[in-house]
């Protein structure tokens, strides 16, 4: 049993606009251990980066935190006084962001930008921490680092800025490490060495990683575990394994149907129709019913609760319940289901229990 | 650094050609003004006025005159006044600059620093009640002409409390209600467009990664917000110093002030050809010399800029 670093339980988010309350977050929990990288899945307002922001104590000013909680290393983190946040921020969370042209200070030196966290945080001098910040230049990549330390932003590539922006992310050596779609706004080819420069800080430092991406793609090489998001709520979560061989909810199967792979037939990728639900009045019944061809009336009317299928893996979806008619997924989850099941015999999802959501923090 | 020399110096050499171009045109408009150089002109006889006209070079074809203006002009020769017993325009002006470049610059530094203060209060302030005092207050401080606030301040400063002179140039305590008037309107503007930039740079993705770093709000603002809100300023101050150079003239009026501005107009009624010319040759040469600063100061302070140039 590995140690959980950062706990969310039951958290409820809130925006409140000129329209009503929106509901970014409908209750979600998740566990981040230590070392590891959980991938948050999910489409454009599906509350992934609400979520993140909320770790980091970064929420808009119009957001409500309803209830819930946010443990890091024990420490309650909801409301938690912004000077006691403040020390914590960029220090033991610290988070990168996606676009890389517009997230450095245009104006200021990136060695400064770079050695700012350890001047604040441990009252570093300017000269050792520009030292850290040379080391940790040259730990993300950048070729030549003493010749470009004194360098603005605008005399690098994205890819390079990115560099800096995980250099900015990392100087005070975090134990939890936010990545918000950091490949996102690069091209292909940098996308890879970003992404393996990720894996290989976390080899070397340890870092947590919650890594947010709305790529499936990008995923696969990355995390150990995911959380599929839907609407403010995860509707799935499970490891890597289980996820992409073994999906259980019809949003996960939408999301790997829409994503080629080597066995992609020409012209066989599918888009999941309709567009999400609006969390001004979120519908009572499964958030993702209205766009889901294997929907069942109760999914109208009532929500999903967990079912649980391995100590690792859950899924909101009435489909996996006793009386649920059997629904035939899509050819190529069939497929990903029958390689499964080849390495796992034991797996059954007729086995799924039912489970109250905080099941998936104890496992 | 050469290329910063070499770009000063092709400034300078565009800065003559200007020169030379407002040496005609007004040259020429003065030209065309009704009226005579000639006191009591229609009491002189043809003779005394051939005479006189001669001495002064006045009776010769205007594109000579001309030319003759521009050489002498090109060699620092800026001729006698006519109207002030002769003497040269340069020593003319030169006595009087002095309380007007003060005046100026005070104005211009009163106003830029006041108003980057309220501007940056107000930013910080945003969408509060501070916020919207402070924007009726500029607008008020935009739309009113700097005479009024110098008829207000010799009121109530001057003349009730009695706190400082109201008019008169003697020293340091005779400079602060000109300035203060002169460099309200500047002071305004510069929390208008302080306000509006910080606003704008308060939301860009380096001050979310700012606030990720752990930074106080303090820090945030004075490492981060002010300095790039700043440098779109820099472009604003060639366009005030403007506004302060034309604006002057009538404040100095008020204030009884022995600057240029009050020479300027004079020389104009009385057709004094000479110090027409040589005052607006000194106001060209000051605006220009204030855009060269900005621009190089817009590229010290912007990385951007110095070293894409």
């Amino acid at each position: 049993m590995t140690e959980n670093i950062l706990e969310v339980n039951d958290l409820k988010i809130n925006f409140h606009t000129d329209n009503g309350a929106v509901q970014a977050i409908r209750d979600i929990y998740f566990n981040l251990e230590k070392g590891e990288t959980l991938a948050l899945v999910g489409e454009s307002g599906s509350g992934k980066s609400v979520t993140t922001r909320t770790i980091m104590g970064l929420l808009a000013k119009n957001a409500e935190i309803e209830r819930g909680s946010i443990q890091f290393k024990g420490k309650e983190l909801i409301d938690l006084p912004e000077n006691e946040f403040r020390s914590i921020r960029g220090s033991e969370i610290a988070m990168i962001f996606q676009d890389p042209m517009t997230s450095l200070d245009p104006t200021m030196k990136i060695g400064q930008q770079i050695a700012e966290p350890l001047i604040k945080h441990q009252g570093m001098g300017k000269k050792e921490a520009w030292d850290k910040a040379l080391d940790m230049m040259n730990l993300v990549g950048i070729p030549n680092a003493k010749a470009h330390i004194n360098d603005y932003p605008h005399q690098f590539s994205g890819g390079m800025r990115q560099r800096i922006v995980i250099a900015i992310a990392l100087i005070d050596n975090p134990e939890v490490l936010i990545a918000d779609e950091p490949t996102t706004a690069l091209d292909v080819t940098i996308q890879a060495q970003i992404l393996d420069l990720m894996k290989k800080i976390q080899r070397e430092l340890g870092t947590s990683i919650i890594f947010i991406t709305h790529d499936l793609g990008v995923v696969a090489g990355m995390a150990d575990r995911v959380a599929v998001m839907y609407a403010g709520q995860i509707v799935e979560v499970g490891t890597i394994d289980e996820i992409y061989g073994f999906p259980q909810h019809p949003y996960t199967w939408g999301l790997l149907n829409s994503m080629p792979t080597t066995q992609t037939n020409k012209g066989s990728l599918e888009a999941i129709p309709g567009t999400p639900p609006d969390l001004l009045n979120p519908p009572v019944g499964d958030a993702f019913a209205p766009r889901n061809k294997y929907a069942l009336a109760i999914d109208e009317k009532k929500q999903p609760p967990y079912f649980q299928l391995s100590p690792t893996h859950f899924a909101a979806t009435w489909l996996l319940d006793e009386h649920a008619p059997e629904v035939v997924p899509p050819l190529t989850v069939q497929q990903r289901w029958a390689k499964y099941k080849q390495a796992h015999p034991e797996a059954d999802k007729k086995q799924a229990k039912p489970v109250d959501a905080s099941a998936i923090l104890s496992r | 650094m050469s290329g910063m020399v070499k770009y000063v110096l092709k400034r300078l050499g565009i800065i003559l050609l200007t020169l030379i171009i407002i040496i005609s045109i007004t040259f020429f408009l003065m030209k065309l003004m009704p009226g005579s150089p000639l006191a009591n002109a229609e009491r002189l006889s043809d003779t005394q006025r051939q005479v006189i006209e001669a001495q002064y070079g006045l009776d010769k074809p205007l594109i000579v005159q001309y030319w003759n203006y521009l050489v002498n002009a090109l060699q620092f020769n800026f001729g006698n006044s006519f109207q002030f017993q002769n003497q040269p325009v340069s020593t003319l002006i030169a006595q009087r600059i002095g309380p007007s470049a003060q005046l100026g610059i005070q104005a211009l530094v009163f106003g830029i620093v006041a108003g980057i203060g309220l501007g940056a209060a107000a930013a910080v302030h945003r969408n509060t009640k501070t916020d919207t005092f402070l924007s009726i207050l500029a607008v008020l401080g935009v739309s009113i002409p700097s005479f009024v606030f110098a008829a207000l301040l010799q009121y109530y400063v001057g003349l009730k409390l009695n706190w400082l002179p109201i008019a008169g140039w003697e020293g340091f305590k005779f400079t602060i209600l000109p300035t203060i008037a002169l460099g309200m309107q500047p002071m305004a503007t510069a929390a208008r467009f302080i306000r509006t930039e910080m606003v704008d740079v308060m939301g860009s993705d380096y001050i979310e990664l700012a606030r990720a770093k752990g930074l106080s709000s303090n820090d945030i603002v004075w490492r981060h917000t002010l300095r790039n809100s700043l440098i779109p300023l820099v472009t604003l101050i060639g366009p005030m110093a403007v506004n302060l150079m034309t604006g002057s003239v009538v404040i100095e009026k008020i204030f009884a002030i022995p600057g240029i501005g009050g020479q300027f107009v004079s020389s104009i009624l009385t057709n004094d050809y000479p110090l027409i010319m040589g005052t607006t040759i000194v106001y060209s040469m000051m605006l220009m010399v204030v855009l060269l600063i900005t621009d190089i100061l817009y590229g010290l302070i912007d990385p951007r800029i110095r070293l894409a140039n």
